[in-house]
């Protein structure tokens, strides 16, 4: 006999608690389904591919270091992120800061001088007949081909890897602005010109909004770009960064903390991905992807 | 003054391209009394919507002008307020801020903050969207969009409304609903109304006079037909209502005996047609 059919009037308490606690249950169940689903397959497929190189890269002859090698070798650079024994030896944390803020200079250049030269050429026929050759023809240059000419203008490596970035980021936001602008439906110009919106008003009401889908769309491809060419870019000019820090274990044959910087760059370049992402997201209220 | 309040006299609209020119409107006269309803009716790619927007002044006539209120139309401007088929909200706005950037551009100097977001409720509170105020435009239905849109152009104080198929993209259920909103809120209010539609019931039920247009190219005014019925109409007692059904068959009779379309259906000829309605649409 139960508790709930000896005493009525608990019976009636459990009774009245239960669709609450079924409910509670069923949620539980619902998230665990969740992330049975999301989280399995990842998980299953990250050990496999680390079984799989653990195996390989502990055959005899191997010539990369295998897992347990790389985080036992590289063990002080994990749990020590933020160390600093000066000049060019400090932890990773302070390698990546160093990219991200030479990463920050060059993309917000580019991001001020791409929307503005994507807006103009996006405008104006006359600009992008003359602008687009020249631009079609230079986007096409790869990031470290800027280096040596970037280095001989500013004298400086440091000012040489923010052009770098400049440049590569640029192209993208340039065209994707233009598209943008181009592409403002003759609705939303329809109720701007019974409203009389003047050009300010125009711009800022009508135009930056409807081409910010584009917008981003380049500003993500852009960001991405930039992390790319500052990892190479930083091999060649040296100093605090990633890119220094692999070139650096390189020559040192430290194969385990270039595994290691390795996975700092993909998991920084997603990160930088993710927040432009998410900026245009809450900027277009959701109609970018 | 106030029976030739709209004033279109004379106006032409040939469209040029590279070789060929297409002569859309032909010498349209018509005159509109204030508080007047007037439905425009005629077959697809007659050039209505043309006519619309040359009254709009989003086209400017290649001859003749249209005047309204004593002024001469040669730009667009919140004095002709729209409302376009596809109801061309802004889709990162919401219903409330849609309204509002019409309402702070039009009253922006006339009207204090308080009274003009009393205004913007206000005409929200008129087409029933007072509940959906922080809602994006692609998060309301159809019918709701076109009830911001007409929330928009009422709350400009237009001198004239100009509604072109307001109600075309909309199921018929939304349609009638919609169709009974406009009545009541034109009853109260006594706007000035250009309508075009291709609903001959609609047009019937609305209007204080229907303007029916020949076929494109060289489309003109064919015949005007005064709807004498009185107001308030309710649709149903119209059904039955001999008048009422001698208007619709005067309509019909004039879109489909005397203005039937003639073309064959060849594949060439639906290809224009395709065409026209692609640039139709892209018009507004």
């Amino acid at each position: 006999m139960t508790a709930e059919s000896s005493n009525p009037k608990t019976g009636i308490m459990a009774a009245l608690r239960q669709p609450s606690a079924a409910f509670h249950k069923d949620q539980l169940a619902a998230l665990g389904q969740w992330l049975l689903a999301h989280l399995l397959p990842p998980v299953v497929v990250l050990t496999g591919l680390m079984g799989l190189w653990e195996i390989l890269c502990s055959m005899p002859g191997a010539m990369l270091p295998a897992p347990s090698q790389v985080v036992q070798e590289t063990w002080e650079l994990i749990v020590l992120p933020f160390y600093n024994y000066g000049g060019n030896d400090v932890g990773m944390g302070w390698q990546v800061l160093a990219s991200l803020e030479r990463v920050a200079y060059g993309y917000s250049m580019a991001v001020v001088v791409g929307v503005s030269l994507g807006v103009l050429i996006g405008k104006s026929t006359w600009a992008m007949r003359g602008l687009d050759p020249i631009f079609q023809v230079l986007r096409t240059v790869p990031p470290l081909a800027w280096l040596p000419i970037s280095l001989a203008a500013f004298q400086s490596s440091n000012p040489s890897a923010i052009f770098v970035i400049f440049i590569t980021a640029i192209w993208p936001i340039i065209i994707n602005t233009s598209v943008g602008i181009r592409n403002i439906p003759d609705d939303y110009q329809n109720v701007a010109r019974v409203l009389r919106l003047n050009p300010y008003e125009n711009f800022t009401r009508i135009m930056l909004p409807s081409a910010a889908p584009y917008i981003f769309s380049g500003l993500r491809i852009g960001i991405g770009l930039s992390w790319l060419a500052i990892v190479a870019a930083e091999m060649l000019i040296g100093g605090v960064g990633i890119g220094f820090f692999i070139w650096d274990a390189w020559n040192a044959s430290m194969l385990s903390d270039i595994v290691l910087a390795l996975i700092y760059v993909g998991l920084v370049g997603y990160f930088l991905d993710q927040v432009v992402g998410f900026i245009g997201r809450r900027v277009t209220r959701g109609t970018s992807a | 003054m106030s029976d030739r309040y709209l004033i279109i006299d004379n106006v032409n609209k040939i469209f040029h391209s590279k070789k060929t020119a297409t002569h859309v409107l032909d010498s349209i006269n018509l005159t509109v009394k204030r508080g007047e309803y007037i439905s425009i009716i005629g077959h697809s790619g007659c050039g209505k919507s043309t006519l619309l927007n040359a009254v709009s002044g989003l086209t400017t006539a290649t001859s003749g002008y249209v005047i309204l209120d004593g002024k001469e139309v040669n730009a667009p401007g919140p004095d002709r307020a729209l409302v376009f088929q596809n109801h061309s909200l802004l889709p990162w706005l919401s219903v409330y801020e849609n309204v509002a950037l019409a309402v702070n551009k039009v009253f922006g100097a006339s009207k204090s903050a308080q009274e003009r977001k009393d205004w913007i409720l206000h005409n929200l509170d008129m087409v029933g969207m007072s509940h959906a105020l922080t809602r994006l435009p692609a998060e309301i239905s159809g019918g709701m969009k076109q009830r911001v849109g007409i929330a928009r152009a009422l709350a400009m104080q237009p001198k004239l409304l100009l509604l072109d198929e307001p109600f075309g993209a909309l199921d018929a259920l939304t349609r009638a609903h919609l169709q009974e909103e406009v009545m009541r809120i034109q009853a109260d209010l006594n706007n000035t109304v250009l309508m075009i539609t291709h609903d001959v019931d609609e047009a019937v039920l609305l209007s204080d006079r229907i303007v029916m247009m020949t076929n494109g190219p060289r489309a003109t005014i064919g015949e005007v037909l005064e709807i004498n019925l009185d107001r308030p109409r309710n649709r149903i007692e119209l059904a039955s209502d001999p008048l009422y059904n001698e208007y619709r068959r005067a309509v019909l009779r004039f879109l489909h005996e005397k203005q039937q379309k003639v073309a064959p259906l060849t594949p060439e000829a639906s290809e224009n047609k395709q065409s026209e309605a692609d640039q139709r649409v892209s018009v507004g």
